[in-house]
């Protein structure tokens, strides 16, 4: 069961859990979305000569096995650049592997195309571009669409108070669209700010969530700093 | 401290020497012949002259001497590679080597050096390489060297990362080494050590010299100058310059009232007109780029004559910086308004007057900056203090004290980064293969490295090779590889190509262009774009500009400014002239107190008979103080509580520089909460740190329920520092440095801009992963290194805490005592350094609610 205090973020009428690592759950569906965990990152940097730890996959896969602990979902969605390139699960190590192969048992399991990798891999689960589910869109690139849940953008969020900034990771959810965050363990993000944000979200109306420690701290995005 | 005499006669000059002394009215000093007899007995010296001692000729003579009187060198046509039966040996090649901090300096000199070699027809090459010589030259460098070659740190390492390193430098005789007391303080001096283990390896007939200022520990530089061994220490012979008058300086007399707090100096201002009207050139210096862009603001609104005064810092557009570098030299100025960006450099002989605006920070840091007034020995400089607050008079009078003690308080010499290390290892690899065991004992060979560990080195390998992980997944991707014959190479040529285009050890600030821009309309929010194009203005801190929002208005480039917006990696401002900046501007001194003046301000403070040198303002103060509360002792900690407001406050005075007392305060805030008395944020200033919050800390002594002997027990520095230490912002930014230096994560890179962007990673990110998967990894402990030193002062914060160990003195107060006053003055204008950055959400979030509920 869910407990402690609970924190709910509502896109085109439909109820979803909001998780302050930075994932939604929809009770009525039991299904968790999580948005751009770009996997194998630092094993892509070091392709390219630049050595980053090689830890990333399996913390994110650590986040993501105590949110499946948590919710006990039916059926999982990741919103697509789930690897950070296309040849990155083939570099997973044998130990994330089966980390992931352990967290895929039991549930339905569905991987959304993105731009880090548009093509399905080689690991367990359904590949689909996008999915339609009770008139909601499930896909990587946000449209503004209504009823869209969509990554890609990576939002984050400052916030002044008392001359001290705070920067965070955040949902970017108008009444019909959200932009989930990034999930990844090395996964930067954008300012709600951009030009890009503007581009969802027709009027400046929306609100930031942002991912706290236990909480979600919500503030309009006119409130926060460029 | 022994000096070690040269146990060599004074030598004779040769003639031609002889006569151009004489031909220009001067005679060779003593310690320029000191020098050269210690040079021509093969022997390394450390040269300690002031300013204006004829230093840099003293360090070039013996190479001009020897230069004269090889007639081999006297025909270009001679340097070829001469069969000695058995073997070849090159007659001429490079056989100087001058290494300075600036790239300006090394040109300056050049030149300066062309005229007694013009003068005297000495068939010498002199030429300079900096990252501004051009490609080809440098090309022809390599294959042709010159007799004497001046340049940087970073250029050595680039030298020395290439195959034909060896034949570049076998020839080498000497190494001078300027500034050698100001390279010595940062990782600049580690990479410079490690060149240096590796040149004398390469020549092992090199000789070095070292010219300095004057420095608390002259053996410790004597030792970075030659090789070390593992039995005993070896050392540089040890030349000091005598004579040379003692600087006159005194502290700015005004009538205006002292302020309490605030570094601004507002008050001194007129005065310093009247000093810059009254003399030819004056150098005014201060503590923070924000100060001297509020300073040099400030002294143009009274510029009734028009004086030409100028200003100078290190954020400042380059062409600017240069073409006030360049009226300087011309004597086209009456005045520079300048940061340490002025601390070392060319010089200039016609400044008469330095100024020095705030905290001194240390007694040889005041010497070294007013010597570079007057730059002849036998004539006083002539310094001015300007206290901007009364702590700074008591810091003031201190270090006036300390300059006529001519005491010294230079820092230590520095244990041997490893982020450095492993920059270094991987130019050694690009150089030529190497052995692990030989590289280990050359390296240990350098000062900074001598108690190295052959862990730590092993480690710094394995780091270069792949990452240093102890999930071995890299092997594939690794940069050096051990091969079948026990030597390490580089994989791929690749490597070296990027090596080469990230080398060196200073870490700039991610900085972001500042252009001025018209107004915007709007002040809030998603207003219209704003308008492009503009001029070009310098730049800032990408941290400084996280904390504004549109609208805040800031000084820079000695205008009123206010931020409109970011673009790119540019920040839009407009001219807001006639308001008040609102945006707190001193961003803290990067040099804290040292600890000798802190401790003689300790001592000054507790002795009542002493204060009679202070000004009335600051006597009547501490009178108050003794008669409110306590004055402290010389080895004590006082610590006052009171309430003010719906508050209370804990304000203690342990004098050990700000960046101590931050991490002290981070440290007792957590404490507290334990205690449950609920603090809800500190300030710390060079002195003083205040704690409130919501609990009374006297109701809870008097209880029994508080002990400040646990409070501020030394046991802080252990779990809980490390604690903190993981989610500390100024950790993050120390590993940010480390990794750069390292090469975790590049600078530069080949190719276009979009490459450059994809590469980018936060090193945050890097850092949070790093420390849960392997705390104990070599970049975490080279991170850590730097936070017990300069960072965080955490080893400053050490030695306090056993020194007060029992002599903590409370004193419960019913109001604020007036030694208290200039602390929470700062409140509300210094950022308060909690990093509790959950709480603040939840008050912006709070805030925010209330407002839309009440409307």
């Amino acid at each position: 069961m869910i407990e402690g205090i609970v924190h709910t973020i509502t896109i085109h009428n439909v109820i979803f859990i909001a998780d302050p690592v930075g994932a939604l759950y929809w009770p009525e569906q039991q299904m968790l979305v999580v948005a751009d965990l770009h996997l194998e990152k630092g094993s892509s940097f070091a392709r390219r000569g630049l050595l980053l730890p090689p830890y990333d996959s399996g913390t994110t896969l650590h986040n993501l096995s105590k949110l499946i602990t948590r919710y006990a979902p039916q059926r999982v969605i990741a919103l697509g650049d789930s690897f950070h390139d296309r040849s990155g699960s083939a570099r997973m190590t044998a130990r994330d592997c089966e980390t992931l192969a352990a967290l895929q048992r039991g549930r339905d399991w569905i991987w959304i195309a993105g731009n880090h990798d548009p093509e399905p891999l080689a690991i367990d689960g359904t590949f689909v571009r996008e999915l339609a589910v009770d008139g909601l869109v499930f896909r990587h690139e946000p449209t503004g669409e209504a009823g869209e849940i969509a990554g890609h953008l990576h939002p984050r969020a400052r916030v002044r108070w008392r001359g001290h900034v705070v920067v965070r990771r955040c949902f970017a959810a108008g009444p019909d669209c959200v932009v989930m965050p990034a999930f990844g363990a090395y996964t930067g993000g954008l300012n709600i700010l951009d030009r890009a944000f503007a581009r969802v979200f027709a009027t400046p109306g929306f609100t930031a969530h942002l991912l706290g420690s236990g909480r979600l701290y919500a503030f309009p995005a006119a409130h926060c700093l460029g | 401290m022994s000096v070690r005499r040269v146990g060599v006669s004074i030598p004779e000059l040769p003639d031609v020497f002889a006569r151009w002394f004489a031909s220009r009215g001067w005679a060779p000093r003593a310690h320029q012949l000191e020098l050269l007899a210690a040079a021509q007995a093969g022997r390394s010296a450390l040269l300690i002259a002031p300013t204006g001692g004829g230093k840099t000729l003293a360090g070039f003579l013996p190479t001009l001497v020897e230069l004269s009187a090889s007639v081999d060198r006297s025909s270009s046509t001679n340097r070829k590679l001469v069969s000695t039966g058995r073997g070849v040996r090159r007659s001429g090649g490079l056989h100087t080597l001058y290494i300075s901090p600036l790239k300006a300096l090394a040109v300056d000199i050049a030149r300066n050096l062309e005229t007694p070699v013009a003068d005297m027809k000495l068939p010498i090459r002199i030429e300079t390489r900096t990252g501004d010589t051009p490609g080809s030259k440098r090309q022809r460098q390599r294959r042709d060297p010159p007799d004497i070659l001046l340049t940087t740190p970073e250029q050595v390492a680039l030298l020395l990362a290439s195959a034909d390193a060896p034949y570049l430098f076998g020839s080498l005789r000497r190494i001078v080494l300027d500034e050698l007391h100001s390279l010595v303080l940062s990782k600049r001096g580690d990479l410079l050590s490690l060149g240096l283990a590796r040149l004398f390896r390469l020549a092992p007939q090199l000789t070095s010299i070292g010219l300095s200022a004057t420095v608390a520990h002259p053996a410790e530089l004597c030792r970075y100058l030659v090789p070390q061994s593992a039995d005993g220490v070896a050392q540089a012979d040890q030349i000091v310059a005598h004579g040379g008058a003692a600087p006159e300086i005194g502290m700015l007399e005004t009538d205006a009232r002292l302020p309490w707090a605030g570094h601004s100096a507002r008050h001194g201002l007129q005065r310093i007109y009247d000093l810059i009207r009254r003399n030819t050139t004056t150098l005014v210096f201060v503590n923070t780029r924000m100060q001297a862009e509020l300073v040099f603001q400030e002294l143009w609104r009274i510029n009734d004559d028009g004086l030409a005064i100028a200003l100078h810092h290190g954020s400042l557009d380059v062409a600017q910086r240069r073409k006030v570098e360049g009226a300087m030299a011309q004597g086209r100025l009456r005045a520079v308004v300048c940061t340490s960006s002025l601390d070392l450099g060319v010089d200039w002989g016609d400044i008469d007057l330095v100024i020095n605006v705030g905290a001194p920070k240390g007694s040889s840091r005041l010497l070294q900056r007013i010597g570079r007034a007057n730059h002849r020995m036998d004539e006083a400089s002539r310094g001015v203090l300007v206290p901007a607050n009364r702590f700074e008079v008591l810091e003031c009078t201190a270090a006036i004290e300390a300059v006529a003690a001519n005491a010294q308080d230079t820092p230590p010499l520095r244990t041997g980064a490893l982020d450095v290390l492993a920059q270094h290892i991987l130019g050694c690899a690009c150089g030529e293969p190497f052995r692990a065991e030989d590289l280990y004992v050359e390296v240990r060979q350098a000062a900074p490295y001598r108690m190295l560990t052959r862990k730590d080195f092993d480690d710094a390998v394995d780091f270069v090779a792949t990452g240093g992980y102890a999930l071995k997944s890299y092997e594939r991707f690794a940069k050096i590889r051990l091969s079948q014959d026990g030597l390490w190479r580089i994989t791929h040529p690749r490597v070296a190509q990027r090596y080469r285009m990230n080398v060196g050890t200073i870490v700039e600030a991610d900085m972001l262009k500042v252009r001025l821009v018209r107004a915007r309309e709007s002040r809030h929010g998603y207003s219209g774009p704003i308008a492009r194009g503009g001029k070009l203005l310098g730049q800032v801190e990408e941290y400084f500009v996280e904390s504004l929002a549109p609208g805040d208005t800031f000084v820079f480039s000695g205008e009123i400014l206010r931020y409109e917006g970011l673009v790119g990696d540019e920040i839009y401002v407009s001219r807001a002239s006639g308001q008040d900046p609102k945006i707190p501007s001193y961003e803290g001194g990067k040099f804290p107190l040292s600890t000798y003046l802190a401790e003689r301000v300790r001592q000054l403070l507790a002795e009542p008979a002493h204060w009679r040198v202070l000004p009335d303002e600051v006597r009547e103060w501490l009178d108050i103080q003794q008669w409110r509360s306590i004055v402290p002792g010389a080895r004590d900690l006082l610590v006052e509580t009171f309430p003010r407001a719906d508050k209370n406050y804990l304000v203690c005075y342990p004098f050990e520089g700000r960046l101590a007392h931050q991490t002290l305060g981070m440290l007792l805030t957590r404490r507290l909460e334990r205690a449950r008395l609920r603090p809800l944020g500190f300030v710390a200033n060079e002195y003083a740190l205040a704690v409130w919050g919501l609990g009374d800390p006297a109701l809870a002594i008097r209880q029994g329920e508080l002990s400040l002997d646990a409070l501020f027990d030394e046991d802080m520095l252990g779990d809980e520092l490390e604690a903190w230490l993981d989610e500390s912002a100024l950790m993050k930014r120390t590993f940010h440095n480390c990794a750069i230096i390292a090469g975790l994560i590049e600078r530069r890179f080949p190719g276009e801009e979009k490459s450059r962007r994809q590469m980018t990673i936060s090193t945050d990110l890097v850092y949070d992963v790093l420390r849960r998967h392997q705390a104990d990894h070599v970049l975490l402990r080279a991170a850590r290194q730097d936070a017990a030193t300069e960072a965080l002062d955490i080893r400053r914060l050490g030695t306090m805490l056993s020194r007060i160990r029992g002599r903590i003195v409370h004193k419960p107060l019913d109001r604020v005592s007036p030694l208290a006053v200039p602390a929470l003055l700062e409140i509300g204008t210094e950022r308060v350094a909690g990093e509790a950055s959950e709480v603040l959400l939840a008050e912006a979030e709070a805030r925010l609610v209330r407002e839309a509920m009440q409307r």
